[in-house]
């Protein structure tokens, strides 16, 4: 059964009829970047592409996505890098300005709430889920962000309590919700479920 | 009509307890031996005389000491209470609404004088005597959802509306049935409700949402909605949930009188007039097993509805690990006569 709160992420498609196109991707987000482009010159033109490798760095995605030649690519090192180049141009974009994220949720996640930071319904951002099925995971009892959480329960990367990931997802925070699993029967964890590979 | 305020803690030495007219007018959620999810949503009208429902917002003896247990929350966490940007008209609505109708209905404890923007409010129970301009933040020593609802009962939630949905933007939230501000705020209804079981395949979610969107000024509305307790604890946030989740194997049938408790909530909402946004109050009363078992007839239904009480919905409410002790030790207190229609006692 869907999670009500989580977004449907229904693949890229290019707006014809925006003026600029703001395209932020993550590892394998680059092949739907590349499928929505190829063959479209004057829609890569103008578009500013902020992509960061992640888990498919062997790949040559950077260098395919150079050669579609869009306006401007900025290849960077990890999400957190891209989203603080994204904010950027966000803060200086204009009206016509279509948003794009592609890559896994977590990444996708930040992208909107980076639209949503800069007035960005996010109802209008085109997303496509690629690669892994990870989950960036919010500890609701420290509020620390355990990102790629791929096994549930697993343990909070911040105050070491035994979550488990409830099917419940936050747009703003771009993160599942995280509840310890063990209080009520202390040491007896359940078994440890790979769910999100 | 003075109310005689409890001097009482909802943590740590659990003095809480309810006197015999606080139980009699207990807002006992089942009108039928058998539970089962519905838009269970009725006019707000003045209920009977000193029943929860007599005015719109329910001032009781409990009033000082919870206003004291949210205190302390707030302290512990702030985050529990937030409100986006956008907010601020509808938190000048709350703030009317609120002392109005605390003034009106309890003037031996609550006064307020308007003269024009420039407001006079004394709330005598807690001390306070605040003169402020209407509109004006800066004249108040907190934003203005935070300073009236931490004199008022209840947790708040403010509901913008937009995009034939209603948006989860503002709130105060210190008493819930774990689920976090924190984490729902700026969802849509359907998203909020995410977590619930079955209610979403029955469709009682689409179908409140469409009586909410045109809930009218002047109009607001009610619903019941119940779970358990153990101990009598307001703030069973899942913030918390690693600090209070363990009481739930503390209950044996030597204790379930004292430590079980029916908590019932009283949510109502009105449309507000500035901002065309909707307060969500969400009222909690408690109620020992000790205590509901002095109405007969309560004793008796609520023993039903427990043991007869789906699987999934006991264990979305958490009552799995004690059901079973607390269905036994109710058994004691129901002769199998049937019981009469409705939710009061007899």
């Amino acid at each position: 059964m869907p999670i009500k709160s989580r977004p449907i992420y229904p693949g890229l498609k290019l707006d014809q009829r925006a003026r600029r196109h703001l395209v932020a991707a993550e590892g394998e987000g680059a092949l739907a970047v590349l499928a929505i482009f190829e063959g479209k010159g004057d829609a890569a033109a103008s578009a500013t592409i902020v992509y960061t490798p992640g888990g498919s760095a062997g790949e040559d995605h950077a260098e395919k996505l150079a050669d579609l030649k869009p306006d401007a690519l900025h290849v960077m090192p990890s999400q957190e890098t891209a989203i603080v180049r994204l904010n950027g141009l966000l803060g200086n974009a204009a009206m016509g300005t279509r948003l794009y994220a592609a890559g896994v949720e977590g990444f996708i996640g930040k992208v909107i709430a980076s639209g949503l930071e800069h007035g960005v319904d996010h109802q209008s951002i085109y997303t496509e889920h690629c690669g892994s099925l990870a989950r960036r995971v919010q500890c609701v009892h420290c509020k620390g962000m355990t990102e790629n959480v791929t096994a549930t329960p697993f343990t909070c990367s911040h105050c070491g309590l035994n979550l488990f990931v409830r099917d419940h997802y936050s747009r703003r925070l771009a993160a599942f919700q995280g509840v310890v699993v063990d209080c009520e029967t202390p040491g007896e964890l359940p078994e440890i479920e790979e769910l999100y590979r | 009509m003075t109310i005689q305020f409890k001097k009482e803690t909802f943590r740590d030495d659990f003095t809480f307890s309810n006197s015999p007219e606080a139980i009699r007018r207990f807002p006992f959620p089942f009108d039928k031996d058998q539970y089962m999810y519905a838009v269970n949503i009725e006019q707000h009208m003045p209920g009977p005389e000193k029943s929860p429902y007599e005015f719109p917002i329910d001032i009781d003896e409990h009033y000082v000491a919870e206003m004291e247990d949210r205190a302390l929350v707030l302290k512990q966490d702030p985050l529990r209470c937030q409100s986006l940007p956008h907010m601020i008209t509808a938190e000048w609505d709350l703030v009317e609404l609120l002392m109005e109708s605390m003034a009106k209905n309890y003037p031996e404890h609550f006064q307020l004088t308007r003269d024009g923007d420039r407001w006079h409010w004394v709330n005598q129970p807690l001390g306070i005597d605040q003169r402020f301009t209407f509109g004006d933040t800066a004249t108040l020593p907190c934003p203005p959802m935070e300073y009236i609802t931490r004199q008022c009962q209840g947790d708040f939630n403010l509901l913008d509306q937009r995009h034939d949905n209603l948006w989860m933007d503002a709130g105060i939230v210190t008493t819930q049935a774990d689920w976090s501000l924190d984490f729902d705020i700026g969802m849509n209804f359907m998203e909020w409700h995410a977590p619930v079981p079955i209610a979403h395949d029955l469709g009682v979610f689409d179908r409140a949402l469409k009586f909410l969107l045109n809930l009218q000024q002047g109009r607001p509305v009610r619903r019941l909605n119940w779970t358990m307790t153990i101990n009598p604890r307001l703030d069973t946030s899942p913030e918390n949930y690693h600090k209070w989740g363990i009481d739930r194997t503390t209950v044996t049938p030597e204790n379930v009188g004292n430590k079980v408790h029916l908590r019932v909530e009283l949510q109502a909402l009105w449309r507000l007039p500035r901002s065309n946004a909707i307060v969500f109050s969400i009222r909690a009363y408690l109620i020992k097993m000790e205590e509901l078992v002095t109405i007969p007839k309560w004793a008796r239904r609520f023993h039903r509805v427990l043991r007869d009480l789906p699987p999934e919905l006991a264990d979305y409410k958490g009552l799995t690990r004690y059901r079973e002790t607390t269905v036994d030790w109710l058994s004691k207190y129901d002769d199998g006569a049937p019981t009469s229609p409705g939710f009061f006692p007899d």
